[in-house]
């Protein structure tokens, strides 16, 4: 027992040591599961078979601390996908490097994708979706009709905490898109938030977790939602449910991002990557795998019109969409939480 | 052989009782030794599990090293101003210099992040000015700042800047109790449109000593049942007791919501009887969380009692009745009172794992019925704000720590049988 115990820990120590004197792969970090499945069809192993340049696969979840401990030590992460509160303070404090956007040209992407450490890969949104079999004739369009329990009485749900709640409420409240954060940046337009969340409290539920809000439509427990946009086409192809997005109410947007590690010894291949990515012909082809958007303001049109309407990024439903304003949260998501929860606890 | 010995120990007994003793108190030490060198890897675990990590919490909500770390001249300058207004140029010169340095070396972000914990939207006024700080004042520093953002003419931000450059901090406990420090350094409520903790807390307590309740009601009837069963019936109902321990937490809240949601089988049961019309909001409200913590913590209650009530001969009851007293008299007069360790250290149990919920409530509860843990794992998780999170920690711990005692003086700690 302990004598093959010891063989296996040479062993171990010989195949660590044959490791890392090997020259290391570009490695690309992304969030694993269905989504990883999808970019290693269409642009990983793509991208080795046309540069001949190898790529490990790993996964994370996130988290501005985990990005901080790859970024220190030797390298290990190349290239990651990070979401935008990541984005900014990795960039801040010289967790990231700079892309070089000469080559990539600020003008192919759409506006929020664009920044100085990163470059936005996918659109997901969360939108307002209903059961279109239990709205035969007249289904809601709007965020008005959200908070509106008389005209469509019944249950419904949003995802607990402020962030996303405050935004629909103000639209529910008649506040065009573009000006919704500037309400919410006075004292006054939070009191008008919440008094609009108020109006409905009765009625209203939480979510906590991106699985649930299909499955609130699904049994029956509420009548209409917010969900991310990914989560309602996939319980409609996986469950054949008949969900609706009603995309003209206003949605709010938010990016993933490209980003390359400052440790990264690695960083031509990854921005060569990047480039290859970029194309927005191959960006078209993601859609049809799972529903996120692309980037390139030229990728929607090249996408199969059978999935467009499925995304947010599509010319028709761009234009609803309220960009997530992450340097207003991260302000001021604490505060708001505290005041989210104390209105939930009265 | 055994003669000689002896003659030999009469002698040793004789010439030296002394050496003796010392011989054994030598022996004594060795087998204490021994004995506590078995327990070392027990205290060890103990003291890097436990001890280490509570000890880190408590030190993590008081600590305030930021600004310290970062902008050491500038911190040293504003703890010697006296506080008060807007401070004079020297420190204001000495504060812009070390935002420069620190913007240039990138290590202003956990400075911006303490200001903001202070007040929300100061982050952004921090990196904002730093961003568009010039090489050199154009005219004062104080001028040069407040051009930048107006926001640094107001005494508020200075006197945050102060609190900011003490090695030490009660912000994060008193914002845990929904107190602040005012522009005076005076304690004073919060805004109320945000205080929250404090009912947090009552209501982290008021659910664990209802779910508590809830297990005795059901628990204690069902322990005697198991306990005074024969064994081969006893033994299958206890494995169903068991049973959700087996199950995965996360499997069995998410059942809960199947069960008890609107068009769920118990809805529509009582439909179906009629018992009621409309179908009941059983889940993602207050209900719906002491349903589900009550089945969770079930055995935690169960389980004590069975092990104390089996001890409790039959006799004893048999002797009760067969003196005349009616059954139920003979069980209050006789079997409750031995039983008392038991429900001591079962209610005991659920209350104190019951105060820690997580997930359970996340998931069948509503947003008014979250558990402290909720925002302690907001505030690591989300926001990054270990300050906050060790202070509501520490807050629990506390309180905790209180109520156990009372609970203590009440039941009498030594009569607790866990098991």
């Amino acid at each position: 027992m302990s004598v093959s115990l010891i063989r296996i820990a040479a062993l171990a120590g010989v195949a660590l040591i044959a490791t890392s004197a090997q020259a290391r792969d570009l490695t690309i970090v992304s969030w694993g599961g269905a989504y990883q499945d999808a970019q290693r069809e269409v642009f990983f192993e793509p991208f080795v078979a046309e540069t001949d340049i190898a790529v490990t696969e790993d996964s994370w979840n996130g988290g501005i601390g985990a990005l901080r401990a790859r970024a220190e030590g030797p390298p290990s992460w190349d290239l990651v996908q990070v979401e935008t509160d990541e984005l900014v303070l990795g960039c801040e404090e010289g967790v990231l490097v700079p892309l070089d956007w000469e080559t990539l040209g600020k003008d192919n992407f759409l506006p929020p994708a664009v920044h100085d450490c990163g470059v936005g890969n996918i659109v997901w949104a969360t939108v307002l979706a209903y059961d279109a079999d239990r709205f035969p004739d007249d289904p809601p369009t709007t965020w008005a009709d959200f908070f509106d329990t008389e005209a469509f009485p019944g249950t419904r749900a949003l995802r607990a905490g402020p962030r996303q709640a405050l935004e629909f409420a103000l639209l529910g409240d008649g506040v065009p898109p573009g000006e919704v954060y500037d309400v919410l940046r006075s004292p006054e337009g939070v009191d008008r938030a919440f008094a609009k969340l108020d109006s409905i409290k009765d009625d209203l539920i939480f979510w906590e977790a991106g699985a649930q809000p299909p499955q609130l439509l699904a049994s029956g427990e509420v009548i209409m939602t917010s969900a991310y946009n990914g989560r309602v086409t996939a319980a409609n192809e996986s469950e054949s449910r008949n969900f609706q997005i009603a995309w003209p109410a206003g949605f709010v947007y938010q990016l993933d991002s490209w980003v390359i590690l400052a440790n990264s010894d690695k960083q031509d291949e990854a921005m060569q990557f990047i480039e290859f990515w970029a194309d927005p012909a191959r960006q078209a082809l993601l859609p049809p795998h799972i529903p996120y958007g692309p980037t390139h303001v030229d990728a929607a049109a090249q996408v199969d019109p059978e999935v467009l309407p499925d995304i947010p990024s599509a010319p028709q439903n761009l234009p609803h969409g309220l960009f997530f304003d992450d340097a207003f949260w991260v302000d001021n998501v604490e505060a708001l939480n505290e005041r989210f929860n104390a209105w939930a606890g009265q | 052989m055994q003669a000689t010995a002896a003659s030999r120990d009469r002698e040793l007994c004789a010439t030296d009782s002394t050496a003796l003793r010392r011989a054994l108190a030598r022996t004594e030490r060795r087998r204490q030794l021994w004995a506590f060198g078995l327990t070392l890897p027990l205290l060890a675990f103990l003291i890097v599990v436990f001890v280490l990590p509570i000890a880190g919490m408590l030190k993590l909500s008081v600590e305030n090293g930021e600004l310290v770390q970062v902008m050491p001249e500038a911190a040293e300058a504003l703890r010697q101003w006296e506080g008060g207004g807007v401070p004079p140029e020297p420190v204001v010169a000495a504060f812009a210099r070390d935002l420069q340095a620190a913007a240039a070396a990138r290590t202003l972000s956990p400075v911006a992040q303490r200001l903001n914990n202070a007040h929300a939207g100061d982050r952004t006024l921090v990196q904002g000015t730093a961003r568009r700080l010039p090489e050199n004042p154009d005219g004062s520093w104080r001028a040069t700042l407040a051009a930048i953002d107006p926001a640094w003419e107001e005494p508020r931000i200075w006197a945050s800047l102060k609190r900011a450059a003490e090695p030490w901090t009660d912000l994060y406990l008193l914002q845990s109790l929904d107190l602040q420090r005012d522009i005076d350094d005076q304690i004073t409520a919060g805004p109320p449109e945000r205080a929250v903790y404090r009912n947090v807390l009552a209501r982290t307590f008021w659910i664990s000593f209802s779910v508590t309740l809830f297990c005795f009601v059901i628990g204690y009837p069902l322990a005697y049942k198991l306990a005074t069963l024969p064994p081969k019936i006893a033994n299958p109902l206890m494995i169903l007791v068991l049973l959700p321990f087996w199950t995965s937490l996360l499997v069995r809240s998410a059942a809960w919501i199947v069960v008890l949601q609107r068009e769920g089988p118990i809805n529509q049961g009582l439909v179906w009887l009629g018992l009621i019309a409309e179908p009941l909001q059983l889940v993602f409200n207050r209900a719906g969380v002491l349903i589900a913590m009550t089945h969770v913590m079930l055995p935690f209650m169960v389980l004590p009692l069975v092990s104390v009530m089996r001890t409790i001969p039959k006799s004893h009851m048999q002797a009760a009745i067969g003196l005349g007293a009616p059954p139920f008299l003979a069980f209050l007069k006789v079997v409750l009172p031995q039983t008392k360790p038991g429900i001591g250290a079962g209610c005991l149990l659920v209350f104190i794992i019951s105060i820690g919920y997580y997930i359970t409530p996340a998931l069948v509860g509503g947003a008014g019925d979250q558990m402290i843990s909720y925002f302690v794992a907001f505030f690591t998780l989300q926001t990054v704000n270990w300050g906050m999170a060790a202070a509501l920690g520490s807050i629990l711990l506390a309180a905790t720590l209180v109520l156990y005692l009372v609970y203590a003086r009440l039941v009498g700690l030594d009569r607790l049988r866990l098991g």
